[in-house]
């Protein structure tokens, strides 16, 4: 049987690890982007220097022949179920018995004007990130639109140069979707200290370019007018799916899927950002662009592929960021929204910038999530906390248990109890 | 980088120019009396006269003085052998005859101490404005420009690092690993080459031990000079991590007190000295006779040594390697790996992290610590028995292959000279045999692993190419698993790379966490 995935990120390759070790199946990945797999999260690290793109390749090159994982460089621009085959932007053709799509994002533009000027940039492929390098060169002022995680690490990347960077975000501060006022004002604070013109409630109005087609004028919604050389669009992603749009497959947002991660179509299935979850799990949500879902979301459908059916199952939710020096960590669905039947203890450290919030029922007290900035907590810890309903207060007792800072570290663990 | 930085940079390169230059900066007139001293009573007389014929002529290079002072040497070396057998009528199977003739080891030996009284001229005359134009300035330059390192924010802050020839195997990376190459070529075959840096520190090593700079001595000061000012670099550049600091704090102390200033004290004492921290087999000749023998002449201070020293080896390393890994040694308290922390830092990202580099450092460091055993077998059974030889193996050779290859090759000029081309742990990966045994007690009884928090690692890469000891963190990291290897030497450096905060270096064993 000849399986072909389509996309070589950590979705379709976390697949064909799996495929490999379950079964003798011929395996085919495809990309357009990148012979081999690298970490996407890691683009900005190579910009700032502190990798090379080898670096950032989880396998070494000998990998891929050793597993017989066949890789496949191009475009992929139609799929037709009928036929069973791909067909390619060169006109080629590939036949597959199963299909994984596994086709990632794209960056969001909204429509604005000059949106696609010379000098206006997404941030999310090797692409892009060669377009920024070329832009960089004497670049004098980066404007970049879109308060995101992607944004900050942009802004990140040029202050690493210092090209002065202004920085526009629609909402009233930082991620305030997400992070709850304290942790949000913490980063403002933190994004100014690095030298970045945070301008909050601002928006992109339009992008005015030269004669030669390339932006030099960014307008905002409050009639700001700011000379630059770059604009990076960073207001979040979308699944990359218009290419599939004329098939069969089911597509809403994104790709359509049980919870088998089968699409509407059998022998087709689909696992990481592109997909949207039909029925999601409890406190998960359709489309979530993440790594670790890519991840789990491969394995899954390499079972599947394989004829071992498996349910989708990604189990307490959890994900981590840095804010320039601040590292964040959240377990279990405490944003900026906390529902009516909970409750936080949020503890600050008095200079440092570090800080913890833990969410709970107040009615049974079951620990329910935990955020925190500039410490780590061991995940496997606090998701037994969530996941066995303990109560908040035997949590705070032994919250040692889950300090995963380094040896050494000034111990913050008993500061939140006594917020009680 | 703002000015001073800048003008660090310059004053620094400065420095390093007047000092590698300042290595030409004399003349060479012979000093018989000197040279005489090298020899016993009995070959004196036949070197003395050999040489007269370069009494009085002025070199301006030790090369052409160096030819001169061998061709005189040869000349006297047979005069000797001819002797010893004409008018002492010994033969070689004599043997006192092997004590009479003048050996090529002897000569060789007497080429710094020569070359150094011989030394005349401007560099001389001036030796401590040059010590100020040079290590002096070279010490400022080099503060200047990592003190205001201090007013970036807190951080992890390897921007540019591949974007750096000197960093990123470029053309500056090599030059100076060229640079270091040659010095360490110099340092232990061709010392007299380096006697202008000798004479320079002289006035320091009468203050602490009271005698002549030798060229270990001069090694030992920069070293641990190097170790010192490179080490308040890492200190800065980790200073929101207590782990780095302390670490970087302890290889600092142990290279200040422990292997530069207590044996000198001890030699000012007249006792006999010895770093106290550097352990068989790294310390590879520890049991060579001449050593015991010394020991076992000086009183219960030489005797402690000598227990002191077995103590280390059969009761520390297991024992606190069996609760801290190999990290006890290798970053807080080993000289080799003080360097590689602090000079060394700036390179630690040229380690292969490939699977064939693993295979060869497995081959090697094995082989290394095996060599080193069968050596110091040789040495004991020669020790005991009075014989040199067992099977086919001649214990002088064997020690003597063993300091050249290993000594001074492979820890000197490799392990260190290649730090801009292989990483900072050359030596320490694929050479040490103290590492080689440490790594063993870790790997198979030890405490100490580096855990993974769950699955929060994004395959970034950070903790993989930052490892010195070239050890693929990321493979283990991404799939969950806790890292064990042999050769992790226990920086942290992974842990504070982390974008994700995936890693902690822990010594629990295996990790529990409370299920409720
Ligand atoms: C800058 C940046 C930083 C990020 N940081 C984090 C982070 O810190 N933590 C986190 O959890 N997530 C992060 N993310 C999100 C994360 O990278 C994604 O969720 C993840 O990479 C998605 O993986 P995937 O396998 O689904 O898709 P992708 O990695 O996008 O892989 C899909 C591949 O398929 C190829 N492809 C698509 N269509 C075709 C076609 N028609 N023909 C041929 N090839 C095709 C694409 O070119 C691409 O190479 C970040 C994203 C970006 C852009
Ligand atoms: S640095 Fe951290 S996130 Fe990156 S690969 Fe290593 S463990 Fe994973």
């Amino acid at each position: 049987m000849h399986i072909v995935i389509l996309g070589n990120g950590i979705a379709g390759i976390t697949a064909a690890r799996h495929i490999r070790k379950l079964s003798d199946h011929r395996i085919t990945v495809i990309s357009g982007e990148s012979d081999y797999f690298f970490s996407r999260p890691a683009l900005m690290y190579i910009y700032m220097g502190h990798m090379k793109k080898e670096h950032t390749e989880p396998y070494e090159r000998w990998f891929w022949k050793k597993n017989r994982i066949e890789l496949h460089k191009g475009w992929v621009e139609q799929v037709v179920p009928e036929k069973k085959r791909l067909i390619f932007a060169d006109g080629s053709e590939m036949h597959y018995d199963k299909l994984l799509l596994a086709t990632g994002s794209r960056p969001n533009k909204f429509g604005w004007p000059g949106q696609d000027l010379d000098g206006v940039h997404g941030f999310y492929s090797l692409q892009d990130l060669e377009a920024i390098e070329y832009h960089s060169k004497n670049l004098q002022q980066a404007v970049i639109v879109g308060g995101g995680l992607i944004g900050i690490e942009l802004a990140e990347m040029f202050r690493s140069r210092n090209i002065p960077v202004i920085f526009l975000v629609r909402e009233k501060s930082y991620w305030d979707m997400v992070l709850p006022p304290e942790e949000s004002e913490m980063i403002n604070r933190h994004i100014r200290e690095h030298h970045i013109d945070l301008r909050l409630e601002t928006e992109l109005k339009e992008i005015w370019g030269d004669e030669q087609g390339k932006a030099k004028m960014v307008v905002t919604s409050k009639g700001d007018k700011i000379r630059c050389g770059f604009v990076g669009l960073t207001a979040g992603v979308h699944p990359n799916v218009d290419f599939l749009r004329l098939s069969s497959l089911e597509i809403d947002r994104g790709i359509l899927v049980d919870e088998y991660l089968q699409t509407n179509i059998e022998d087709i299935y689909a696992a990481g950002d592109c997909v949207q979850l039909r029925k999601p799990p409890a406190g998960r949500r359709p489309i979530e662009a993440v790594w670790y879902v890519g991840r789990m979301m491969g394995e899954t459908a390499a079972y599947n592929l394989c004829g071992q059916a498996r349910k989708y199952e990604p189990g307490t939710w959890f994900n981590s960021a840095k804010f320039l020096d601040i590292e964040y960590q959240v377990y279990g669905q405490l944003t900026a929204h906390i529902p009516e039947e909970q409750a936080t203890i949020y503890w600050e450290h008095s200079k440092e910038k570090k800080s913890l919030r833990i969410a709970y029922d107040k009615r049974t007290r079951a620990v329910k999530g935990f955020l925190s900035m500039g410490l780590r907590l061991r995940h496997l810890q606090c998701e037994a906390w969530i996941q066995s309903e303990t109560p908040v207060d035997k949590v705070l007792q032994n919250l040692k248990a889950a300090n995963f800072d380094p040896e050494f570290f000034p111990d913050w663990s008993k500061e939140p109890a006594k917020l009680i | 980088m703002n000015g001073i930085q800048k003008t660090g940079i310059a004053l620094f390169l400065l420095a390093f120019l007047v000092f590698t230059m300042s290595l030409s900066l004399s003349n060479f007139i012979l000093d018989a009396k000197v040279a005489g001293q090298q020899f016993d009573d009995y070959q004196r007389p036949f070197v003395l006269s050999a040489l007269r014929q370069m009494e009085g002529r002025s070199y301006s290079r030790v090369f052409s003085f160096m030819r001169d002072y061998d061709r005189a040497l040869k000349v006297a070396q047979e005069a000797i052998a001819q002797d010893v057998k004409n008018n002492l009528g010994l033969t070689p199977s004599d043997g006192a005859y092997w004590s009479k003739i003048l050996k090529d080891d002897k000569i060789k030996s007497s080429h710094f101490p020569v070359t150094k009284a011989s030394a005349q001229g401007f560099l001389p005359e001036n030796s401590r404005l040059f010590f100020w134009l040079s290590i002096g300035l070279g010490v400022l330059g080099g503060l200047m420009f990592i003190l205001p390192m201090r007013r970036l924010p807190e951080g992890i802050k390897n921007n540019g690092i591949y974007h750096s020839s000197l960093h990123a195997r470029g053309i500056l990376g090599i030059a100076l690993g060229i640079w270091l190459i040659a010095f360490y070529v110099l340092l232990y075959f061709y010392p007299e080459y380096l006697v202008n840096w000798a004479i320079m520190v002289d006035p320091l090593s009468r203050f602490l031990n009271g005698g002549e700079a030798s060229q270990w001595f001069l090694y030992g000061f920069l070293y641990t000079l190097a170790i010192l000012v490179m080490g308040l670099r890492m200190m800065i550049k980790y200073r929101h991590n207590n782990y780095q600091l302390l670490r970087t704090g302890s290889v600092m102390f142990f290279q200040l007190c422990f292997a530069f200033l207590l044996p000198q004290i001890m030699t000012l004492l007249h006792l006999p000295s010895a770093d106290l921290k550097n352990i068989w087999p790294l310390d590879y000749s520890f049991f060579f006779e001449y050593r015991i023998k010394h020991l076992l002449s000086s009183g219960y201070f030489g005797l402690f040594l000598l227990v002191w020293g077995v103590v280390l080896i059969v009761v520390a390393v297991p024992v606190l390697t069996y609760f801290f890994g190999k990290r006890w040694y290798c970053s807080w308290v080993c000289g080799c790996g003080g360097l590689a922390e602090t000079m060394g830092d700036p390179f630690r990202q040229l380690s292969s992290k490939k699977l064939i580099a693993w295979k060869i450092e497995r081959w090697l460091i094995h082989g290394v610590l095996v060599f080193a055993v069968v050596m110091t077998a040789l040495v004991l059974y020669t020790y005991f028995s009075g014989q040199s030889r067992m099977l086919f193996l001649d214990s002088y050779q064997v020690r003597h292959w063993y300091g050249v290859l290993i000594g001074s090759i492979f820890a000197g000029v490799v392990g260190t000279g290649f730090y801009p081309l292989m990483g900072n742990r050359v030596w320490c990966r694929f050479g040490c045999p103290l590492a080689a045994y440490l790594g063993l007690v870790q790997r198979f009884k030890s405490r100490f692993r580096i855990t993974t928090n769950g699955g929060q690692c994004i395959s970034c890469g950070n903790c993989s190419t930052y490892c010195e000891m070239g050890i693929d963190v990321r493979w283990y990291a991404q799939r969950g698993e806790n890292i064990v290897r042999a050769s992790c030497v226990g920086c942290g450096i992974c842990a504070a790379v982390c974008p994700r905060g995936v890693l902690k270096l822990e010594n629990s064993g295996e990790v529990r966490f409370a299920e409720e």
